[in-house]
């Protein structure tokens, strides 16, 4: 099963050696982990999905990285309602006679161009994975020359529905 | 002198002085006794400092040697145990006593020395990433990056280390932050808003766990090494006696129960006692007490306590559920939480035939081993050594065959007289971890059990038994082999008895007299049993080469893989 986990850390140097080291230690496979700043400048948020197998093992995750000492709070927010974002730049081939058909193609996707070369094109996407992978399918006949994603960026949203099956872990 | 500055410096609690200076001002405001560690290069301002400073340092012969007394120290007194070393290799000869510490739960600080800040990161001379190396196997660590921050981060190093869960802190200290001068100053509170360790627990977890002893026909107590950190073996003992509910040991709580006690029902685990096991298979309520289901211990988790209402004491939160359900967590301080579980309850447990049945279960199936006329038994050996020591020595043990006949045949009656590697099995452990033992209590009787294999990787440390005339008594159980792998090999491998004998060896005795240490070979009890009263009388050390019976093997046992329940080995 596939979880979305976030953590407040301190912005210090080796934080984020600490939970990796930790992951592998543990014997977890991590799909993405993004890390950026808050609005505190010595607090840095970092969200992480990962693979696992049961929910035994996401509650061992979630302890485990509570335990570092550098790490301020951590959530499994998979099964509340989150805003989860992921950002994509795709280079694709591209000659004249495509350029136009290509800027069609990714409208509907609200993607933008970024730049433009004699043979090939920078496209701009942001969204949920499947809504970029769309993009990068529909996009590869065409030829893929580059491509970098940020990996999955989340939080909870403002309002939650009421949601029954939110287990809690016995820290108390 | 204008008055107004005269106000301003006495209101000053700072003094000036160096990085290697203020080490030894935050040991001392810790209250560090002794300090065990080898001098280098990256440390050599704060040996300087020590040589002004009275402080007792014990120079091993080697840097694992000074962890593991390290080691030895926080087992037997509950203290931080203190350690200093220098950069590069002096930093990785410590890795293994830091692995065990972190997998023991051992308080220990650890001091490194690093290549100054302006050279890290170019493969200087005796440079080595130890902080990225320690990571993993440490409960935090730290590299001081200026002088400034070196006396805060003393001061939370031997706060984590020493509460919550305990475990190693290392600081890594570049020479040129021991070199720097600064403002030393130790008032400052610690605030650490990422680590609250929680101490007492949740009151409506205890009543629930209540409700289910008052429920149970077979409840069973395992207690673990948490009751020991947390010096609450007599709550223990209240509580078995009050509620009437027979107690199991870990192999690292050993010593948290009084062995004699007629609850008591032995070690449990892959070499445990038939009772304990079947009582931890058969029970219909499980209360382990600061013990983390390691693996030695439940063997197949298929099998192990399956009808039972598991509750789980421990004051690490990620240790609840790891390897068991569990169905009442609390999370809280052992002795805390035992207080709270005798404050709610104080009606005895409905099991006097549970009692029984185990206790006949303990009758017919103990721990055996049969005499064969000619060699000594190593089982024997070990009674030998409980009685001549009145059961009340600290044992210390290396790992392997002598360290489960330790655990089995010496019967520990009192907390905090065994010290043994349990989570990693550190051969080599036994020696060091006794001299620690005994600095930390030179009146009392320290025994080092080592298998002759083990004893043979830290030898070099009956230096520190000459130099610091300790009354210290090491018992080689020489079996002329590595004893637990020869058994493997034996059961699991059919007799292929790879790389496992040692036929040639060194000869103890004179290896004894060339370190100043009396040293004599035994093949019979007499003979132990004279040479251990010679040595515990005149109060002088011994290094005495037993020669045990060579291909015995450690019973009971549960092979890997198999259930509590399928012990093989037991009392016919």
């Amino acid at each position: 099963m596939r979880r979305i986990v976030t953590a407040t850390v301190y912005n210090r140097s080796g934080v984020l050696h600490r939970l990796t080291g930790l992951l592998t230690k543990r014997n977890f496979n991590i799909e993405s982990i993004s890390v950026g700043p808050t609005d505190e400048p010595n607090i840095s948020k970092i969200t992480l999905i990962v693979h696992v197998s049961d929910d035994t093992k996401v509650e061992q995750l979630v302890k485990q990285m509570h335990k570092q000492i550098d790490i301020l709070k951590v959530s499994d927010i998979t099964n509340f309602s989150v805003v989860a974002r992921e950002l994509a730049l795709i280079k694709v081939m591209s000659t004249p006679e495509t350029r136009s058909e290509i800027t069609v193609l990714i409208e509907p996707f609200r993607a933008s161009i970024i730049d433009v070369s004699l043979d090939s094109i920078t496209i701009e996407v942001t969204g949920d994975g499947d809504k970029i992978e769309a993009l990068i399918e529909l996009l590869r006949p065409y030829g893929i020359k580059d491509l970098s994603r940020t990996g999955v960026t989340a939080f909870t949203r403002g309002i939650q529905k009421p949601v029954s099956d939110i287990k809690q872990y016995s820290f108390v | 002198m204008n008055t107004e500055m005269v106000v301003e410096e006495e209101k000053q609690t700072v003094k000036m002085m160096n990085g290697a200076e203020m080490v030894l001002q935050a040991l001392e405001e810790e209250k560090v006794e002794v300090l065990f560690g080898y001098p280098g290069g990256a440390v050599l301002p704060i040996y300087d400092a020590l040589y002004k400073k009275n402080l007792r340092h014990i120079l091993t012969r080697h840097e694992q040697g000074a962890i593991h007394a390290a080691q030895g120290y926080a087992r037997v007194t509950g203290k931080v145990g203190v350690v200093l070393a220098t950069s590069g290799p002096g930093a990785t000869n410590l890795i293994t006593g830091i692995a065990d510490a972190m997998i023991d739960s051992l308080p220990l600080v650890i001091l490194t020395g690093q290549v100054a800040t302006t050279v890290i990161g170019t493969d200087a001379f005796q440079e080595a990433d130890v902080l990225g190396i320690t990571m993993p196997i440490t409960k935090h660590n730290y590299q001081v990056r200026s002088v400034e921050e070196l006396p805060g981060i003393i001061k939370e190093a031997f706060h984590i280390a020493r509460s919550g869960r305990p475990g190693p802190v290392l600081i890594d200290i570049p020479k040129d932050v021991s070199n720097a001068i600064g403002t030393f100053s130790y008032d400052k509170e610690v605030h650490l808003p990422g680590y609250q360790p929680k101490m007492t627990p949740n009151i409506l977890q205890v009543r629930r766990l209540n409700e289910a002893i008052a429920n149970a026909k077979k409840p069973v107590i395992l207690a673990g090494a948490g009751v020991l950190f947390a010096k609450g073996h007599n709550e223990l003992l209240q509580m078995a006696e009050t509620l009437n509910i027979p107690v199991t040991n870990t192999l690292l709580g050993l010593g948290s129960f009084p062995a004699d006690h007629p609850l008591f029902l032995g070690m449990a685990g892959m070499h445990g006692t038939y009772a304990a096991n079947m009582a931890l298979y058969e029970c219909d309520l499980l209360i382990n007490i600061g013990a983390r289901f390691d693996d030695r211990l439940t063997g197949n988790l298929n099998h192990f306590a399956k009808n039972a209402v598991v509750s789980h004491i421990d004051i690490d939160p990620a240790e609840i559920g790891k390897n068991v359900k569990t169905h009442i967590p609390i999370v809280a301080d052992a002795k805390k939480a035992l207080e709270a579980i005798l404050e709610e309850c104080q009606t005895p447990a409905k099991c006097e035939g549970w009692i029984e049945e185990l206790g006949a279960k303990k009758e017919s199936y103990p721990l055996w081993y049969e005499k064969d006329g000619e060699t000594l038994k190593p089982q024997r050996l070990l009674e030998i050594i409980h009685e001549v020591t009145k059961g009340e020595a600290i044992v210390t043990t290396d790992v392997g065959q002598h360290q489960m006949w330790a655990a089995q045949y010496y019967k520990f009656k009192n907390p905090h007289r065994w010290v043994t590697s349990g989570g990693l099995g550190t051969m080599g452990f036994g020696l060091p971890s006794a001299i620690g033992a005994q600095i930390a209590e030179p009146d009392s009787t320290v025994v080092a059990v080592v298998g002759d294999a083990g004893f043979q990787m830290t030898l070099q440390e009956l230096s520190m038994i000459q130099e610091l005339s300790l009354p210290l008594i090491v018992v080689i159980v020489n079996n002329l082999a590595l004893g637990m792998v020869r058994q493997w090999q034996e059961e699991f491998y059919e007799k292929r008895y790879s790389e496992s004998l040692l036929p040639v060896q060194p000869d103890f005795v004179k290896l004894a007299e060339a370190y100043g240490i009396k040293g004599a070979v035994a093949v019979s009890e007499e003979e132990v049993e004279t040479h251990l009263r010679t040595a515990l009388e005149t109060k002088t050390a011994l290094l005495l080469d037993v020669r045990v019976t060579p291909d015995e093997k450690v019973y009971p046992m549960i092979a890997p893989g198999k259930g509590l329940h399928e012990m093989i080995g037991v009392k016919p």
